[in-house]
């Protein structure tokens, strides 16, 4: 994506991208005084906190001593030198160029290497990326999506600009006439969320709790002229009225978010219903991908191994082995870890507590702009560049575009791309 | 919304006009028009037995700066900066249709709404479509805003 300067009248504005989420918003003006980010405009006040950065920057440090980057650098290679089955874990909040220095890092350690998208929307990318989901880019959707359903996800708090930025209010070649009249907004969820308070004429649909198969299934009978059944007896006329918009649309996309992917077991069902809606219409599904680069890492492992995470490599043949059992969860579990590099992520605070706890007991390493739960346990603690803000980088938004990330101030410290590389050298 | 009705039903009721205005009724129109403040009526502020109606009255009428003249308030603490306002409002859609009517940053000084720093500001606000000669029923920025942080008084 190029940066371009607009001229507007006596405005003049160089748009930079917020990385507070997998939106990555590019047309933020930022007000630098003494380099330091003074405002934030367009950005959303989740971004704004994002980009002005972290309130407690982590420091360097060797076993809780504050040490110079070459000695923690030192250290961070001998512990992995020395582990026999190393984990690297996180990269939802590095840039791309570090996802790939990591991934090369697993090969020469033989490590497991794994991200978040493990346990939340990595089988939806993944299905995506095989083609098995027909997707489309956020720009199709401003452009020309009319039906826009988002399903299990609250945008307006996960990803509080993807309304206005994209999916419901903006203008578009194929919808100029705005909201009201071109774009029809349905919520399907457990609870009334804020995004579904927005939604008119009742297009809210409230399932019970793991009510997504079943629903699904309802509607593509619906959608096949069949009576819809559920065992929780929702209103059939909804379902029918419901399945009357979906068929009428012209251009339709399915927001999915962790609601829908916590409560499916397998995604057949979703698969059925993305094949239904495209029997007699045109429709996408977008993954609500959360952290602002955890896409790219599941594109960048998919390119070089044909997976998109849940790997270790093995150290004789560089081979990746890929599975469930690899996952961080499992391999916390069943404790097959002996040190862990943690880049960009903060597991100890996101990940149950019972799987958690053992990673207190290996040696742990973590680069991170900002000081976190898994870097107070760390051995070495190693600050890094706030993305977006203090590096230049690339990352790859919800929708599989891929942003390039421009710096906007100066610091002393490293890019974790850097780091990683420093560390690699080391070793 | 805050009715008048409901600010109303929380005062003394008894028309004393140690507030200078002439009936209960008046002030409670006034103080949703922000023009007086609560502690304006001294009953309130100084009588033990209101004390929780004037509680209640604080939380109702939360003290806003800066109301602006066509009566639009910007609760700030509620805005979440997601820019539904903006880019639904169709005055900053006419003023700057490839900016904020197409979803991005406003690129134009004609907006009405624009997110500073996190938290929509209001400028302008003598273009909206409730006020003037020509005046319609808008509710776009309320009825958009997920968090109920606009509203007109
Ligand atoms: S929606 Fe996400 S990317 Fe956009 S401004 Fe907010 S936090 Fe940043
Ligand atoms: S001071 Fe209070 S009680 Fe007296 S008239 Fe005014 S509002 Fe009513
Ligand atoms: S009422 Fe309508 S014209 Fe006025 S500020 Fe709100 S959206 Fe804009
Ligand atoms: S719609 Fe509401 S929350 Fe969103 S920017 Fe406007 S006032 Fe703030």
């Amino acid at each position: 994506m190029v940066f371009s300067v607009f001229r507007f009248g006596d405005y003049l504005s160089e748009y930079f991208v917020c990385t507070g989420c997998a939106l990555l918003c590019d047309d933020i003006e930022v007000d630098v005084q003494e380099n330091r980010i003074n405002t934030v405009n367009a950005a959303c006040r989740k971004g704004v906190a994002r980009m002005k950065g972290c309130t407690d920057p982590l420091v360097c440090t060797v076993d809780g001593k504050e040490e110079g980057i070459d000695k923690a650098v030192q250290k961070a290679a001998s512990i992995l030198r020395d582990a026999k089955n190393p984990l690297i874990f996180g990269h939802g909040n590095s840039s791309s160029e570090a996802q790939k220095l990591s991934i090369d890092l697993a090969k020469m350690t033989g490590a497991y290497i794994d991200d978040t998208s493990s346990f939340c929307q990595g089988p939806l990318v993944e299905a995506i990326l095989q083609e098995k989901l027909k997707t489309c880019t956020l720009d199709d959707v401003r452009h020309r999506a009319d039906v826009i359903i988002f399903w299990g996800a609250d945008p307006s708090n996960s990803h509080p600009r993807h309304l206005s930025r994209y999916s419901y209010y903006p203008r578009g070649k194929e919808r100029q006439r705005g909201w009201e009249e071109d774009r029809t907004l349905i919520s399907i969820d457990i609870r009334r969320s804020d995004t579904a308070l927005l939604c008119k004429d009742e297009r809210f649909y409230r399932i019970p709790i793991s009510g997504d198969a079943e629903f699904m299934e309802a509607l593509v009978s619906s959608l096949s002229g069949k009576v819809p059944k559920t065992s929780f007896d929702y209103e059939k006329k909804r379902i029918l009225e419901l399945s009357n918009v979906l068929r009428k649309a012209k251009f339709g996309v399915i927001c999915a978010g962790l609601g829908l992917v916590y409560s499916l077991e397998q995604l057949d069902p979703l698969f059925k219903l993305m094949d239904k809606l495209n029997e007699l219409s045109d429709f996408h599904l977008i993954p609500m991908v959360g952290q602002y680069n955890m896409r790219g890492f599941n594109h960048n492992l998919f390119e070089e191994t044909g997976y998109i995470n849940r790997l270790k490599f093995d150290p004789q043949n560089d081979e990746p082995l890929h599975g469930p059992e690899y996952s961080i969860v499992e391999t916390l579990y069943n404790k097959k870890v002996d040190a862990a590099l943690i880049i960009g992520s903060d597991p100890l605070s996101s990940l149950p507590y019972s799987i958690a706890q053992n990673l207190k007991d290996i040696p742990l390493i973590t680069i991170d702009p900002c000081q976190t739960l898994t870097a107070s346990r760390s051995t070495v603690t190693i600050p890094c560049a706030l993305g977006g803000v203090e590096a230049d980088g690339t990352a790859v938004r919800m929708d599989g575009a891929e942003v390039t990330l421009k710096k906007i101030i100066k610091t002393d410290r490293l890019t974790d791309h850097e780091i990683l590389k420093m560390i690699m050298e080391a070793i | 919304m805050t009715s008048v009705m409901e600010i109303y039903q929380l005062l003394p009721k008894t028309n004393c006009k140690q507030c200078g205005k002439s009936t209960c009724m008046a002030f409670a129109v006034d103080l949703l028009a922000r023009k007086l403040k609560v502690d304006d009526c001294l009953p309130m502020v100084n009588n033990t037995k209101y004390s929780s109606d004037y509680d209640k009255l604080n939380k109702l009428i939360t003290p806003v700066s800066g109301v602006t003249e066509t009566g639009l308030i910007v609760h700030e603490d509620k805005c979440i900066g997601c820019g539904n306002c903006v880019v639904a409002c169709p005055v900053n859609v006419a003023a700057d249709p490839f900016g904020a009517g197409s979803g991005k940053a406003p690129t134009s000084d004609k907006v009405i709404f624009k997110v500073e720093d996190g938290i929509v500001k209001a400028k302008n606000v003598q273009e909206c479509r409730r006020f003037g000669e020509n005046k319609t029923i808008c509710v776009a920025c309320i009825d958009t805003c997920p968090t109920k942080a606009i509203e007109f008084v």
